[in-house]
């Protein structure tokens, strides 16, 4: 904003949503109309005092503020502290008409309030299958059996003693950007791409779990996990992937887990779909076969245009979203804006970010900020002057292995429009003129 | 194995071993003292899957005739008489035919219109026992036999023709089933997506300047399905680079993650596997319970009488379940909260 230009005491202060008449006046082109109503409400401000302030400057600067001249809040006012009562807008939420069940359902992370890569815990996309339990943890077992020399019961206390590790990982839901695939149907980046968190995970390898149970290591080739809840989902997992960077972690972001995460204990699969990060872990098996699972037989599954279902489909590909400006955003004027957004693989590393302001014609590289981790969210930004004019904003990440993350059209060509899961394509938005920004597809 | 502690402690390590050695298994590991070995016991308790190969299908068997009996009374309020409901969860069954069986795979998946059911993507019988097994009742997962489990997958199969009014399924014969699976061969593992090594299926180039792309917008968010998600303005920080719109006044706010405590009671109850507050799911909506019933004298003990022990007929066709599990104290409580809403 322009505070020197802008000020005057104003009710209500369209710095903050646009009322249906201004968004009518936005969408009617008249983007100076955030000015014009400065200027408006400055005139109709007739009272002497007011109008000398108005030539003084900004009241949130001339009249100090009660919190500059009274005593604050004392410690542990909160014992564990919360957001700031103006963030209640940023919420996990549901898309509605998605699921029938709020226990077999699934909340999105508000992606387009983040900042950095971590996401906060309270705000970690959800999904379960038979609703989240809060589980005592001195009452929590975890088993490793199978093809073992020992199959063995580990309390908290146990693997709490054994060496420990953390690690930055995204998790992303194998359905994200599922409602995608056809057509524009959401309207936002929460709905689009927010079954994506990305979180500093504690806990011990499944490597050295899968050691100290001494397991076959010529046969051994799959790993079996499963949950402690109802529904005691159950996944597959690769030996290979056990072993280069399985985790039972205990710990996200410093504490412990939070319950709808799989608190006391979760697995966690580096670059593997969301679902395979078993939660509320409970048991380990090392087997000969992979287990064929309601999750790899029924969902989960990619369905090709020829009808054949492609299973086990399990590491999340290159992608990227601009997470602002997105989707039902407004641009507040013409002129400069960081344009930032998330870039991940699981494959690996990020290794570049494009972004283009004219719907792919011509790309530019943004700056990627540290840290750049393997199969972890990668931050980018980059400078953006907007002219007013209408844009279409969008972002094309690179991975380590040299992979493009792909148009919806190529992902469509080989794939068909009713897969569900996968859908990593280059994501749209368009700016208009009167600074509204929607979802679209172009391609 | 040590490979993972500080050298200097190896050779105390290497002692307390030898120490050890024999006393206990799980001890002799290279994590000394951490962890202990599972009974047979604790292993059979918790051993609960079945592979595509049945290693681990236990003994027993079910009929359809069994199996429907079981369905009406632990499953048909969620899934439908017929497994067709798809008020819970899309059909169960439906879509595959005779020829499908003969040929393993389901022609209807190649269809776009199509709802894809349970039975036109089951690829392994086993996958369904299991399922059936550890998850459900959905409110009451493990609590079948192992008999009922052979039953319900016994009359889901004749549900879906693949199997005879008088079947017996068991652990004798599920291996024919599998054989005339609808869908068996109707799965590929020949992808990229496995191996974090595999080759992916499609080949962006990243060109940088005056790309070849026609800038045609096929797909914009529809003006008129804004109202769905609730007060996009509301979505957004009041403070930074944009603002969102607040206008259309379509919808209310969506109802974000909410946790009073009797929500709390209502969910370990089991009642919101049916229930939800402002919308019909299995059950009416807990609102419209209160409107309907508000200021009628006797209705809550009426109520907690039904809560109990289940009933039907005053919402539809679908009965609620008894719920026995509830104390009669939590009964009140959650009816009370219920006509108060
Ligand atoms: C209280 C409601 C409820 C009851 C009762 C119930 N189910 Fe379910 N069932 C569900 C829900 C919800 C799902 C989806 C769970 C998920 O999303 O993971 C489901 C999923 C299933 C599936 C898997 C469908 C698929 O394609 O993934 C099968 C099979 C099934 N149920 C069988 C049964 C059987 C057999 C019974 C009775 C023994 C039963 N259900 C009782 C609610 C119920
Ligand atoms: C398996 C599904 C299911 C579960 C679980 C369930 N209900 Fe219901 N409930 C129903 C159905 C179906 C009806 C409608 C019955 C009818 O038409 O009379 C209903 C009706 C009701 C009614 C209105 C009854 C009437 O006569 O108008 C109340 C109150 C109610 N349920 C409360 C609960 C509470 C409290 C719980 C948890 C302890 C619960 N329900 C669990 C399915 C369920």
């Amino acid at each position: 904003m322009k505070p020197s230009r802008a000020a005057g005491r104003l009710t209500p202060a369209p710095e903050n949503f646009l009322d249906a008449g201004q968004i009518a006046a936005v969408q009617a082109g008249r983007r100076e109309f955030l000015r014009g109503a400065f200027l408006a409400a400055a005139a109709a401000i007739a009272a002497p005092e007011a109008e000398a302030a108005t030539q003084a400057g900004d009241p949130a600067i001339l009249e100090l503020p009660e919190h500059s001249r009274g005593l604050g809040q004392p410690v542990v006012a909160r014992g564990y502290g919360l957001p700031s009562q103006f963030e209640k807008n940023l919420q996990r939420r549901e898309s509605p008409g998605l699921t029938r069940v709020g226990a077999a359902s699934v909340s999105f992370a508000p992606l387009q309030g983040l900042f950095g890569i971590i996401t906060p815990s309270g705000l970690h996309f959800e999904r379960h299958h038979q609703g989240w339990w809060d589980i005592d943890p001195s009452r929590h077992r975890l088993m490793v059996m199978g093809m073992v020399r020992q199959a063995k019961v580990y309390t908290m206390d146990d693997l709490m003693r054994l060496p420990a590790v953390s690690r930055m990982h995204f998790i992303e839901c194998g359905a994200n950007t599922a409602m995608e695939w056809g057509n524009v149907s959401v309207p936002t980046v929460q709905y689009t791409h927010g079954m994506l968190s990305c979180c500093e995970f504690t806990g011990v390898k499944l490597a050295t779990l899968l050691d100290d149970c001494g397991f076959d290591r010529r046969n051994g080739r799959f790993v079996l996990a499963e949950g402690a809840d109802g529904s005691s989902l159950t996944r597959t997992l690769s030996m290979e992937r056990a072993l280069d960077d399985g985790m039972v972690a205990w710990a996200m972001n410093g504490e412990m887990l939070r319950p709808e995460n799989g608190y006391p204990l979760r697995l966690v699969a580096p670059g593997i779909q969301g679902v395979s990060w078993v939660k509320w872990l409970r048991r380990i098996e090392v087997g000969d076969q992979p287990w064929g699972t309601k999750d790899e037989v029924v969902h989960y599954v990619d369905l090709m245009p020829d009808g054949t279902l492609r299973q086990y489909t399990s590491i999340q590909e290159c992608k990227s979203v601009i997470t602002s400006p997105s989707g039902g955003q407004f641009l507040l004027d013409k002129g400069f804006y960081n344009v930032t957004g998330l870039a991940w693989s699981g494959r690996g590393r990020v290794k570049r970010v494009d972004v283009s302001a004219d719907g792919g014609r011509n790309w530019r590289t943004a700056r990627i900020e540290s840290p750049v981790l393997p199969k972890c969210l990668t931050r980018f930004n980059i400078d953006w002057v907007w002219d007013g004019g209408p844009a279409i904003l969008q972002s094309r990440a690179i991975d380590e292995t040299g992979y493009v993350q792909p148009k919806i059209s190529q992902l469509r060509a080989v794939r068909g429009k009713r897969s569900i899961y996968h859908n990593n394509a280059i994501q749209s938005w368009k700016v208009a003129e009167s600074g509204e920004v929607s979802n679209a597809q172009v391609y | 194995m040590l490979r993972s502690i500080s050298r200097a402690w190896v050779p105390a390590f290497a002692a307390m071993a030898l120490a050890l050695a024999g006393a206990s298994a799980a001890l002799a590991g290279p994590y000394p003292g951490v962890g202990r070995s599972a009974t047979p016991a604790e292993i059979a308790a918790w051993d609960i899957d079945v592979r595509p190969d049945f290693k681990g299908l236990p003994p027993g068997s079910g009929s359809v005739t069994q199996g429907r009996k079981v369905w009406d009374d632990k499953c048909a309020s969620c899934h439908g008489t017929f497994g067709e409901s798809n008020e819970v969860f899309t059909p169960l069954v439906g879509g595959t035919t005779a020829e499908d069986l003969r040929t393993g795979r389901v022609k209807s998946l190649v269809s776009a219109d199509v709802a894809r059911t349970t039975m036109m993507k089951l690829s392994s019988i086993s996958t369904l026992w299991d399922y059936v097994r550890r998850a459900m009742p959905w409110n009451a997962p493990k609590s079948l036999s192992t008999d009922e489990v052979y039953a319900a997958v016994a009359y889901l199969l004749n549900l879906g023709d693949i199997v005879a009014d008088d079947f017996v399924l068991s652990d004798a014969n599920i291996a024919e089933v599998q054989a005339r699976l609808p869908n068996r061969n109707g799965m590929t593992r020949d992808h990229g997506m496995w191996d974090v090594r595999g080759k992916p299926d499609v080949a962006n180039v990243a060109c940088m300047k005056d790309c070849a792309v026609e800038v045609n917008v096929s797909s914009i968010f529809p003006e008129s399905a804004k109202g769905a998600f609730g007060d996009i303005a509301q979505q957004n920080r009041g403070v930074g680079a944009t603002r969102s719109g607040r206008g259309d006044k379509a919808a209310p706010a969506l109802a974000v993650a909410k946790a009073s405590s009797m929500d709390d009671v209502a969910s370990r109850g089991g009642c919101l596997a049916c229930h939800s507050i402002d919308k019909r799911v299995v059950g009416p909506a807990f609102k419209d319970v209160a409107a309907k019933y508000r200021g009628e004298p006797g209705s809550e003990a009426k109520l907690v009488e039904k809560v109990l022990n289940g009933g039907g007929g005053a919402w539809g066709s679908i009965p609620m379940p008894p719920n026995p599990a509830l104390a009669e104290s939590d009964a009140h409580a959650l009816v009370r909260w219920v006509l108060g809403l």
